[in-house]
């Protein structure tokens, strides 16, 4: 019905190597992208700013773990931690006088740089063990970041970040900053789009299915490995930054600690992996359920009566939150991608279900 | 540094690694009987610990109160292998993983909604005083909690070579053969997902009353981790001795780094020695040598 598939066809090249072939998908795409630059003008600002703009950042941090751990199999505990060394980098450089979009750069590489320090225990071990090491790391992380000064920024351990220019130009309102988010996003989805279709990312899925296989087939698994985790951080450092910039505007150990990693991991396994549209769905469910499941829950004290201690009502929405974590992982271990993915199915060959998609 | 500090911090941390160990039992009884990393062992001690207070609340003595916690903490490791890891069965590591992530931040934010944030202790009527041993000071508690878990250590001996015992070891060593003489694998599992949560109630009084029963207690994940991996995933008697080994190295460890660094220092010698151990010898002390290298 809605993704049909008769009358397309490919007369030449680029047509079958289209991102959408189908056309359903493509007035979607446009027009969500629409939406999407128009949003500052059709949006409350209220709206913008506390759930479009940290939703796009998480969707691109999601990304980014989810070519390691979607694409190239490789467990990744430890991704706020790397979060956090592009933002401190970023961070400390602008505050030297370096123009923002080379820090930010910057601040990436050094991400990238250190995220290999994680690629090491991945050429050791895998599976449980690399998990493992790579939560230590995290812990060794935070603990440096805390505990050192000249990183932290003395005994407040908050770190002002200077004010966001590109190109000279300061940014300073909103909506400005919605768009450096915004455009962060697309890039990364693009990117991510892309990888797909390249050597690098079949290679990558090569070396998850099975890294002997792959190196049987002449893959180098050990370099791929390599590349994944530093094309990860690197992703997650400028992240970082461009979280703390645009949205937090101060930098504090605890905005990258464990819990931060583990939230993106859920992210990640609700949106599904390896699922470029269920990055999006899950940093949106993770990121803004805790705080509809509050209003909801007040909101149920408020109807029925029953009166919630101060406690209870911010202890609950993170209860709700892990028993929806273990809900997704009996229910649906795909992820939010996955259901999208049933349903755009479903309607491909709709009405005649019983075709075999 | 002078010799007597060097050894009093090396015997109290040596007493604080059986501690250790005896959270780390936990995480060897699941990993031995189904290959489960349970990363939610920290937040069943202070289940555990919470649980006790609960039932002291009511009014009953606490030497009371403790059997009763056991004995529903051994119904809670049943049910959640029954409702939620046995139809994991078969899925990737990650799935796993995540679903103890995910009961790990449910069991800590339902303990605090239920019970509240601030810091309850668990009055076990030890003597506060030290302990002398020679010139040595030692901690009473740290002694006491030492004292049960090589107790437990020695049950847990015994508890292999009896029957039910036999057929856990059956079990972990090949599933599908286990299986296939007609051995109740889930049933299997599930006591020694019941028997962790039993060794967690313990450990979770014990460490609350050192240090009082509030989220902290879910911490003890990363030293127990560490004893775990460090003494073989897969072997109790690997994980007593790896908890001793952690512990002197964390006391001597932070009684060194403390001055240099300021303070805090405990987490950051873990942290180095789970590193180390899986850099080095991923299958720990005594673990088996069946890891896949890359």
């Amino acid at each position: 019905m809605l993704f049909r598939q008769s009358g397309i066809y490919h007369t030449n090249y680029a047509g079958t190597r289209a991102l959408f072939p189908i056309p359903a998908d493509r007035i979607m795409i446009g027009s969500l992208l629409a939406f999407a630059i128009a949003a500052p003008y059709l949006v409350n600002s209220l709206y913008l700013s506390s759930f479009i703009l940290p939703w796009l950042i998480w969707t691109a941090a999601t990304l980014g773990l989810n070519l390691i751990i979607g694409w190239a199999g490789q467990f990744h505990l430890g991704y706020a931690a790397v979060m956090g060394i592009g933002a401190y980098a970023t961070v400390h450089a602008t505050r030297f006088g370096v123009p923002w979009e080379i820090s930010i750069i910057l601040g990436g590489t050094t991400a990238a740089v250190i995220g290999l320090v994680f690629a090491f225990a991945s050429l050791r071990v895998k599976g449980l063990y690399l998990a493992l090491s790579t939560l230590a790391l995290q812990f060794v992380m935070d603990w440096t970041i805390s505990h050192v000064p000249a990183i932290s920024g003395g005994t407040q351990a908050t770190l002002q970040a200077p004010a966001l220019r590109l190109l000279g130009y300061p940014i300073r309102s909103d909506v400005g900053q919605y768009y450096v988010a915004l455009a962060w996003c697309l890039l990364v989805t693009l990117f991510m789009l892309n990888l797909r279709r390249t050597a690098l990312g079949r290679a990558l899925v090569a070396v998850r299915e099975k890294d002997y296989a792959a190196a049987v087939i002449g893959v180098n698994s050990f370099r791929f490995k390599l590349i994944a985790f530093a094309t990860s951080s690197f992703i997650g450092g400028v992240t970082g930054a461009i979280l703390i910039f645009c949205f937090y505007h101060a930098v504090t150990p605890e905005q990258f600690s464990v819990d931060v990693s583990i939230q993106a991991l859920a992210m990640v396994i609700v949106g599904g992996l390896g699922s470029i549209i269920g990055s999006y769905f899950g940093a949106a469910f993770i990121l803004l359920m805790p705080g509809l499941m509050n209003s909801l829950i007040a909101w149920l004290a408020a109807k029925f009566g029953f009166a919630l201690g101060i406690e209870t009502l911010a202890h609950l929405p993170h209860a709700l939150y892990g028993v929806l974590i273990i809900l997704f992982l009996l229910i649906e271990p795909l992820g939010l991608g996955k259901i999208y993915s049933n349903v755009r199915d479903y309607l491909l060959v709709w009405p005649f279900g019983y075709v075999k998609k | 540094m002078d010799l007597n500090l060097l050894l009093e911090s090396a015997v109290n941390g040596a007493l604080v690694g059986l501690m250790y160990a005896l959270v780390a039992i936990g995480i060897v009884l699941i990993y031995k009987s189904s290959s489960v990393p349970n990363l939610a062992q920290g937040a069943m001690v202070m289940l555990g610990a919470y649980i006790v207070l609960a039932y002291a609340g009511l009014g009953l003595p606490i030497w009371v109160a403790i059997p009763l916690a056991i004995i529903t903490m051994f119904f809670v490791g049943i049910a959640i292998e029954r409702f939620a890891l046995r139809r994991l069965a078969g899925r990737p590591i990650v799935m796993i993983l995540m679903m103890t992530l995910g009961l790990d931040i449910f069991l800590r934010a339902g303990a605090m909604t239920v019970w509240g944030g601030t810091a309850r202790p668990i009055n076990l009527g030890i003597d506060d005083s030290p302990l002398f041993l020679g010139p040595l000071l030692i901690n009473r508690a740290y002694a006491v909690g030492a004292g049960i878990a090589v107790v437990m250590f020695a049950l847990f001996v015994l508890f292999f070579r009896t029957r039910i015992g036999t057929v856990l070891r059956a079990i972990s060593d090949d599933y599908t053969a286990a299986w296939s003489v007609g051995i109740s694998v889930e049933r299997g599992v599930a006591l020694s997902w019941a028997m962790a949560a039993v060794v967690a109630t313990i450990a979770g009084v014990l460490w609350g009353s050192v240090q009082g029963v509030d989220q902290s207690l879910a911490l003890l994940l990363l030293k127990c981790i560490t004893v775990a991996v460090l003494g073989g995933l897969d072997s109790i008697g690997g994980a007593l001795l790896a908890g001793i080994l952690l512990g002197v190295v964390e006391g001597v460890g932070s009684a060194y780094l403390d001055p240099l660094v300021g303070g805090a220092s405990r987490e950051l010698v873990d942290a180095a020695m789970l590193i180390l151990t899986i850099l080095v010898r991923p299958h720990g002390l005594f673990g088996r040598h069946d890891i896949e290298r890359v």
